[in-house]
């Protein structure tokens, strides 16, 4: 197949773009400066499509379409904002918040936290579904690092870097629905775990307060997930 | 007929509070209570929490001295991590909670307080309140105004934000003071100095104006606990703790703060949700103490700073026993102002402020930690067990307006027998009650650890419980 034949033409909110056929529609958009937000999407990392933030409009098709695992298409008109588009977007955020204890203003993570950046951006005012409370553990076990699931979103950044990066498949996820939690290896503490390198890239990319380094504790820490691609293209390097 | 006075809710205190006064046939009051209505439950919800998150959620416990907790907090987990904090993290914390002390004091003087003493207690209640004082005494509330400004910004410059500041960890503070930020706070210190200096110079020619309340505002003899330094000097971030009695002696000298349940008990009572703390060896409530600038002044040897200790030898000198009437806390507050504001002076002009190695680290190597401080109110205790890894099992905070509890309600009684008599009780008699407890500046939201609304209310009850009447405001 030649070149061109992979090129795909399309319109993202009405700018024409041009995308490879194995591109997706946020990389298109991406790569034209379009902005879709998302939470569970990391450069560096498959994608799952967990967290529902990146629906877009499909001219043709009934229901919104998240854009990290939809691929571009021949004359696709795609809508990345619209009254539908945000109300769905907010609404995903609202679920995120009433499910779990997220109160920000004693979060390691409060001011580095994407889903309370998410919250600013997409003026998020308020949770209109009933605080679920759920009464979940923290495990503290780790000589260096802590689990609070109070704070997860289950995106599964840290199944996917574990496994698709450092090669340990410590992380998992047991449970089904909003009873879901992600755990290291069997269910064992982080601590005892034998398969957990202490590599810490878990704790980089978790996007909230869930994963985060006990020294850093009260200390505003940033946390640095861009190193992904980079690692990715050493590795392949060394590969061949 | 006997009967029930309500006062509820009880204005310019910060919380909810209610007063209830216990008239009997003849008019004339029987008991007094305090009723704090609120309950929150900060001990249990931090059951699970990891230590390190401690000083943030317990700062919540209050907006007016989220510091206070801060500091006792991380102390506590500084004992948890079982290690000897860099110097200059101490002293930088010093500086902090001292600026705490000004702007709560300045908060309690002008905003809840100087209305009563300078538009007087039997002023219309419309009027009492710091807008009518800024119209009436416009430059004395602007010094108020500014004295709070001043210890706000101070903690502003030091911690990142007026309220609610993440700076203090545990193991130190989580950055180094710079000298831009010591030079701007130095800059400020005189004009506080002098603002503070001008109000003791009207509050001297004031009080004179109310022998009357001095004598029957919890005037009576009670322990007084508080912090010192090694030399027995007032000392606010860490020290021993000394209890005397109402002559002056000192019956505990060096208690050490990290073994306060061997000689504080909490006693309850069914009628409030705050407790009271007693001196044990004294037993409930033989063992009444105070705490907080009365308490302070009256078992310190002296401030330590120049001018305050002037004026704190002409407080003591108006009396050769401890000062007993808790109107002098008024006075005493001023006298802390001034000592604070000397004291940050002379911790910030040493060079090794801006030491940069202000956190030390270290996983958990106690478990179990107690952080003691004073707080503007009084001695601030927490106490912490941890499992191996770190979490939460068991918490317990004594607050300074606990320790008054018991001072308050025999305050409040001791004023409404002289002042609320049978059938013609006057809006300014109740107003007097509500005062006395004002004195003791009582955060009531910080002694239950509670949740709810704010203000506070006066009921006078007849003896078959009837309600007689209630005041109620805010």
């Amino acid at each position: 197949m030649s070149a061109e034949a992979n090129i795909r033409t399309l319109t993202i909110d009405e700018v024409d773009v041009s995308a490879r056929a194995d591109q997706t529609i946020l990389e298109a958009a991406r790569e034209h400066n379009i902005e879709i937000p998302t939470l569970c999407h990391l450069e560096g990392l498959s994608e799952v499509g967990a967290c529902r933030l990146c629906l877009v409009q499909v001219k043709g098709a009934r229901r919104l379409l998240p854009a990290c695992v939809t691929r571009v298409e021949e004359g696709m008109e795609v809508t990345t904002h619209s009254p539908r588009i945000d109300r769905y977007r907010t609404m995903v955020l609202e679920l995120f918040f009433a499910e779990r204890n997220h109160v920000c203003s004693v979060c390691v993570a409060n001011g580095n936290c994407e889903l309370q950046t998410l919250a600013l951006r997409l003026g998020m005012t308020h949770v209109e579904m009933p605080y679920q409370y759920p009464q979940l553990p923290v495990d503290a076990s780790h000589p260096r690092f802590t689990v609070d699931h109070n704070r997860c979103v289950l995106c599964t950044r840290c199944v996917r870097v574990c496994g698709e990066i450092e090669g340990a498949n410590t992380w998992g996820v047991m449970g089904r629905g909003a009873q879901s939690l992600v755990i290291t290896d069997l269910k064992e503490p982080w601590g005892e775990s034998e398969t957990c390198t202490s590599c810490g890239k878990c704790v980089q990319v978790c996007p909230t307060g869930a994963l985060f380094e006990k020294s850093r504790a009260g200390m505003r820490a940033q946390k640095h997930p861009e190193f992904l691609p980079y690692l990715r293209i050493m590795r392949e390097g060394e590969q061949q | 007929m006997s009967r029930t006075i309500v006062i509820d809710p009880v204005t310019r205190l910060e919380g909810h509070g209610k007063i209830t006064l216990q008239l009997d046939e003849a008019g004339v009051v029987q008991d007094a209570m305090f009723h704090v209505t609120q309950l929150r439950g900060f001990e249990k919800f931090c059951e699970g929490r990891p230590f390190y998150e401690m000083p943030n959620i317990t700062a919540r416990v209050c907006g007016i001295c989220p510091v206070s907790h801060l500091i006792a907090s991380s102390k506590a987990c500084d004992a948890i991590l079982a290690v000897r904090i860099p110097p200059v993290a101490a002293n930088l914390r010093r500086v902090l909670n001292l600026a705490q002390l000004i702007q709560s004091h300045a908060l309690s003087f002008f905003y809840l307080s100087s209305p009563d003493l300078l538009l007087g207690m039997d002023a219309p209640p419309e009027q009492r309140n710091i807008l009518h004082l800024a119209h009436a005494h416009p430059s004395i509330a602007a010094d108020g105004v500014a004295l709070r400004q001043f210890g706000q910004r101070v903690i502003e410059l030091l911690a990142g934000r007026r309220i609610h500041p993440g700076w203090t960890v545990p193991g130190g503070v989580n950055e180094p003071l710079s000298a831009e930020k010591r030079d701007r706070i130095l800059e400020m210190i005189p004009a506080a100095v002098a603002a503070i200096r001008r109000t003791q110079g009207w509050f001297r020619g004031a009080v004179q104006k109310f022998s009357a309340e001095i004598e029957v505002f919890a005037n009576f003899p009670t322990l007084f606990m508080g912090m010192i330094d090694d030399r027995g000097l007032a000392e606010y971030y860490d020290g021993s703790l000394r209890v005397i009695d109402s002559e002056g002696n000192i019956i505990a000298g060096e208690l050490e703060p990290a073994r306060y349940a061997e000689y504080i008990g909490e006693a309850t009572e069914s009628f409030t949700y705050m407790k009271f703390p007693y001196y044990k060896p004294l037993g409930y409530p033989g063992g009444t103490y105070r705490v907080g600038p009365l308490a302070r002044l009256n078992l310190a040897g002296r401030c330590d700073t120049p001018l305050a200790d002037e004026e704190w030898r002409a407080f003591r000198a108006m009396s050769p026993r401890p000062l007993l009437s808790s109107f002098h806390y008024h006075q005493a507050r001023l006298i802390e102002m001034l000592h604070a504001a000397e004291k940050m002076e002379r911790l910030l002009a040493d060079k090794e402020i801006l030491d940069k190695h202000v956190r030390a680290t270290a996983s958990v190597n106690s478990l179990e930690g107690v952080g003691v401080a004073e707080a503007p109110r009084g001695t601030l205790i927490h106490h912490y067990k941890v499992d191996e890894n770190g979490l939460i099992v068991w918490a317990n905070l004594v607050i300074a307006t606990g320790h008054n509890n018991a001072a308050m309600n025999r305050g409040i009684l001791q004023t409404a027998r002289h002042y609320v008599q049978g059938d013609q009780v006057k809006e300014g008699m109740l107003n007097r009650v509500e005062a006395v407890v004002r004195t003791f500046d009582p955060c009531l939201s910080c002694s239950t650890h509670a949740m709810g609304q704010m203000p506070l209310t006066v009921e006078v009850r007849a003896p078959d419980g009837s309600l007689v009447r209630e005041v109620r405001r805010g």
